[in-house]
């Protein structure tokens, strides 16, 4: 489908395309704005209410569990072991599990329900956009989605007086690092997606990482092979950079997360580029 | 027409008995006050475009959709009253398939005829029929989700089987499929009517009521326009023949008016439309001869037998499928 | 004129002799008595295509949440947790183990009421279906909460298997439980009934979920006592059947903890709920199926 959609791009570059050139270039139409158009545009037309009700969901979390909850808690501590409040504590890792949230619904249930009861991409592919160019849209469009999320969230922890140093300015790139790794590697996993059950899988694996990423409790509370374990999910490293960054506690560990959410987005994307290759191409 | 159709009371109690039957949403009039009865063992049909209340027509004899004025009864029933009995003698077909896409073929058959309370066995034995009457027995298996449009049509109409009921109700039972599958379903219909079991259907296709119906009532906007078997109705409103005759579409109008004006074709209607002017004649050869003796120089030609479509265009001046 | 074709009424096959009265109540019978039983045996076999996500949902779900809140957030946990009952001092995960057990309740109904009925009703429309057989739409309802019923009580009754195996229940009264996490998901039918007047999905279950369900469910003393929040917040778990169904649950877990009234008061709110959500989404079911 996608060879013949090239030779009727505007660009004249598909009419020189090499076999080798395949790979991408007839996946990718170097378009995905288009994509993220199309995506305001839809939600323009759809009902803001719901958009703006995406706000409070995680201020909901932090006024129940750093209020409630944190009347009840002492001894917790930022990455660096000074004493924090227990809603200084909880208030990044809210930020990080929203951000892991939305992106994930965005790159999994959404893309699933287009392509499977939409028919949205099989219109989108009789354009001129490959495939490539539909993921990265998408991509962009929850990142964009997260990062107003993200940025009301902050404004909120500082109002609250949660924001312990200046470096959490630096809390909302890092958010979208963190949102981008996981958008990328669930539209890898959606594309070998069948039913609406399988989704339910893909709940089922962010519940541990949701529990048990150093979200609620530090992870002390652990016996050490139970920490190692956590310590290579992708959650705990998106917690550990946020909190880090909104309690000002910066050392050699970013570099770590970073280069960890690196890696995912690397993967995530070679796989999706892969999968939809197979599905829309061959 | 009762000349040519012997009015069903005659014969046999009716199954279903429409008087005055009305249907409103708000300030719309679905259907607008219509009458009907159908006979057991009947083929009967409703003929008309989309919108013009079959469906409507269709819920309330399927006792799903509660009149909003007139007398109906469905086995001497009334549905407001006895909805359930009512059901319970019914099988339907309705014009969007709602199959449970996540079960198989057969579990399908099994799950609904539970809900009329049917033994399991019974069911079982049932279901085994029908799917080989749907011609479906190697897709028993298969989840709907993957069977095509016209293996979803058969399989629901076997679903609609399933507690033998007296009276069949399809909407539209072949739009969306391609030809190949409809004429499988015709068979299987046609089947069906042969065992004796009353079968209404709606339609916008001529050629399906022709096929299927031993009566019909053609409709628009809500009302009956005529009704009577498909030769008679062709018989009393339109011609033997048709002449389609085309001169390309800037020329059509002027053709049309000369034709009308030849002598000897008067009395016959002429149907001008985008693409064509139909002359209706009783010798279709006759009247192409008196076109081209005319001096009129016809691109095609082509003459036919009258069909529903022309008794349709005659009683509401449009077209069926538009 | 040419003959009548054979297919005049007159002429029709064998017909089936006229049904008397008496056969048309007996077809329908079996129907006007079990028909809800019918649409949940329909419903459960479709649930079975997924009894393995099911199962490892229910046992994995309360084995996350257990050791998460009681064992690992336990550890944190300096104040009071609020009364004891009659054995004294109340552990955390003691305290926890019952909200936990109805919020999955909680959880399970939620789905149902929301994405359960507008399955059955549009995207995969059943309901229409069987609506069309014999029955009827308030027996399609009862008859998808019967089914839902089934599935809250085996999420449950695993739930408290565990809580039995973390040693999180002291009193044998906690198998109770079990109806009480009923209680509380039935106590969401309000929402089963919104649902089914959705026509057109924008995006409503989500503020739904955002704007009602989520601080019903964060405001409801389930993971600390209601009194830890401010006075202004308060109210919002009074009203919260979590709430109820949470303390109600505590009563038998490890109560009394509170003056029998307020048990009272709980079982009577939770029920009241449930009733009244159950009539109004028959009524708006069955006025959106007879269209």
């Amino acid at each position: 489908m996608s060879a013949d959609t090239g030779t009727t791009t505007a660009s004249g570059r598909a009419s020189t395309r090499r076999p080798a050139a395949r790979g991408v270039r007839s996946l990718y139409a170097g378009n995905a704005r288009s994509v993220v158009v199309r995506g305001l545009v839809a939600t323009r037309s759809t009902n803001w209410i719901v958009v703006l009700t995406g706000v409070v969901e995680p201020v909901f979390y932090l006024l129940s569990l750093g209020v409630g909850l944190g009347s009840y808690i002492t001894g917790v501590t930022d990455p660096q072991g000074n004493p924090i409040t227990y809603a200084a504590f909880i208030a990044p890792a809210l930020l990080a599990v929203s951000a892991m949230n939305g992106a994930v619904y965005d790159s999994t249930w959404n893309v699933f329900f287009k392509m499977h009861f939409g028919k949205l991409y099989q219109g989108m592919l009789a354009t001129s956009l490959g495939p490539l160019d539909i993921a990265l849209g998408e991509i962009l469009l929850a990142l964009l989605r997260g990062g107003v999320y993200g940025t009301i969230f902050l404004v909120v922890m500082t109002a609250l007086g949660l924001n312990l140093s200046w470096t959490a300015v630096l809390a909302l790139p890092a958010l979208l690092l963190i949102a981008f790794g996981f958008a990328s590697l669930g539209m890898a996993v959606t594309s070998y997606m069948k039913t609406f059950q399988h989704m339910d899988w893909i709940q089922f694996a962010m519940l541990p990482m949701f529990l048990l990423s150093a979200t609620f409790y530090p992870l002390s509370v652990y016996p050490e092979p139970i920490q190692w374990f956590i310590q290579a999910m992708p959650l705990w490293h998106g917690v550990e950079l946020i909190r880090s960054l909104t309690t000002g506690a910066i050392g050699p560990m970013l570099l770590v997360h970073v280069l960890y959410y690196a890696v995912m987005i690397a993967v995530g994307m070679i796989f999706t580029t892969r999968r939809l290759r197979a599905l829309f191409l061959d | 027409m009762s000349a040519v159709v012997p009015s069903v009371e005659q014969v046999s109690d009716p199954v279903i008995h429409a008087a005055g039957l009305r249907k409103v949403y708000g300030d719309t009039v679905a259907v607008g006050g219509i009458d009907f009865d159908v006979a057991p063992g009947e083929s009967f049909g409703l003929l008309g475009p989309n919108g013009a209340g079959k469906s409507t027509t269709m819920r309330m004899v399927g006792a799903v959709s509660t009149r909003s004025d007139g007398e109906l009864s469905i086995l001497g029933l009334d549905p407001d009253a006895s909805g359930p009995e009512i059901r319970a003698q019914l099988g339907v077909v309705p014009q969007q398939d709602n199959l449970d896409m996540e079960l198989q073929a057969r579990e399908n058959l099994l799950v609904y005829g539970r809900y009329f309370g049917l033994p399991r066995r019974t069911i079982a034995q049932r279901a085994d029929e029908l799917l080989a009457f749907a011609q479906l027995e190697d897709k028993a298996k298969a989840k709907v989700d993957d069977l095509s449009g016209g293996m979803k049509r058969r399989l629901t109409i076997a679903r609609a089987l399933i507690n033998d009921p007296r009276i069949l109700l399809l909407d539209e039972p072949t739009t969306g499929l391609d030809p190949q599958a409809r004429h499988i379903l015709w068979d299987r219909l046609f089947r069906l009517k042969e065992q004796g079991t009353t079968l209404v259907l709606t339609t916008h296709y001529m050629d399906e009521a022709e096929q299927l119906c031993d009566r019909l009532v053609v409709v628009d906007k809500g009302e009956i326009m005529a009704e009577g078997s498909p030769a008679a109705l062709i018989r009393e409103h339109s011609t033997r023949e048709v002449l389609e005759v085309r001169f390309g579409s800037d020329r059509n109008a002027e053709a049309a008016r000369r034709i009308g004006a030849i002598a000897g074709l008067g009395g016959d209607r002429i149907e001008e439309l985008p693409d064509r002017v139909l002359v209706y004649a009783d010798n279709g050869e006759h009247a192409l001869a008196a076109v081209v003796d005319s001096g009129l120089e016809p691109i095609t030609s082509l003459v036919r037998r009258s069909s529903l479509e022309d008794v349709f265009l005659r009683l509401t001046g449009r077209s069926l499928i538009e | 004129m040419s003959t009548t074709p054979s297919s005049t009424p007159s002429a029709a096959p064998a017909a089936r002799s006229a049904p008397t009265p008496a056969e048309l109540t007996d077809a329908a019978r079996r129907s006007r008595a079990l028909g809800p039983i019918f649409v949940a045996e329909h419903q459960l076999r479709t649930m079975s295509k997924f009894r393995w996500t099911m199962i490892a949902t229910a046992i994995g779900t309360p084995l996350l949440y257990l050791f998460a809140f009681g064992v690992g957030l336990a550890t944190l946990i300096t104040g009071n947790v609020g009364p004891g009952g009659a054995n004294g001092e109340v552990s955390y995960l003691e305290f926890v183990a019952p909200a936990l057990l109805v919020t999955a309740a909680t959880l399970v109904a939620t789905e149902e009421f929301t994405f359960g009925v507008l399955l059955g009703l549009k995207w995969n429309p059943t309901w229409i279906g069987m609506n069309a057989s014999p029955l009827t739409g308030a027996q399609i309802v009862t008859g998808h909460f019967l089914f839902i019923a089934v599935r809250m009580v085996i999420t449950v009754s695993i739930y408290y298997v565990v809580i039995l195996l973390f040693g999180a229940m002291p009193s044998p009264l906690g198998i109770l439980l079990i109806p009480v996490g009923l209680l509380a998901g039935f106590a969401w039918t309000f929402i089963a009934a919104y649902s089914a007047t959705i026509r057109e999905d924008k995006g409503q279950f989500a503020v739904l979920q955002r704007v009602v369900i989520l601080p019903l469910t964060l405001f409801s003393g389930t993971v600390f006592p209601l009194a830890q929040l401010p006075w202004f917040l308060q109210p919002l778990g009074w009203a919260s059947p979590l709430w109820h169904a949470s303390e109600l649950g505590r009563q038998f877990a490890y109560g009394p903890t509170e003056p029998f009234w307020l048990t009272l008061v709980h079982v009577v709110y939770l029920l009241a709920l449930a009733a009244g959500g159950w009539m109004l989404c028959q009524r708006i079911v069955k006025r959106r199926l007879d269209k």
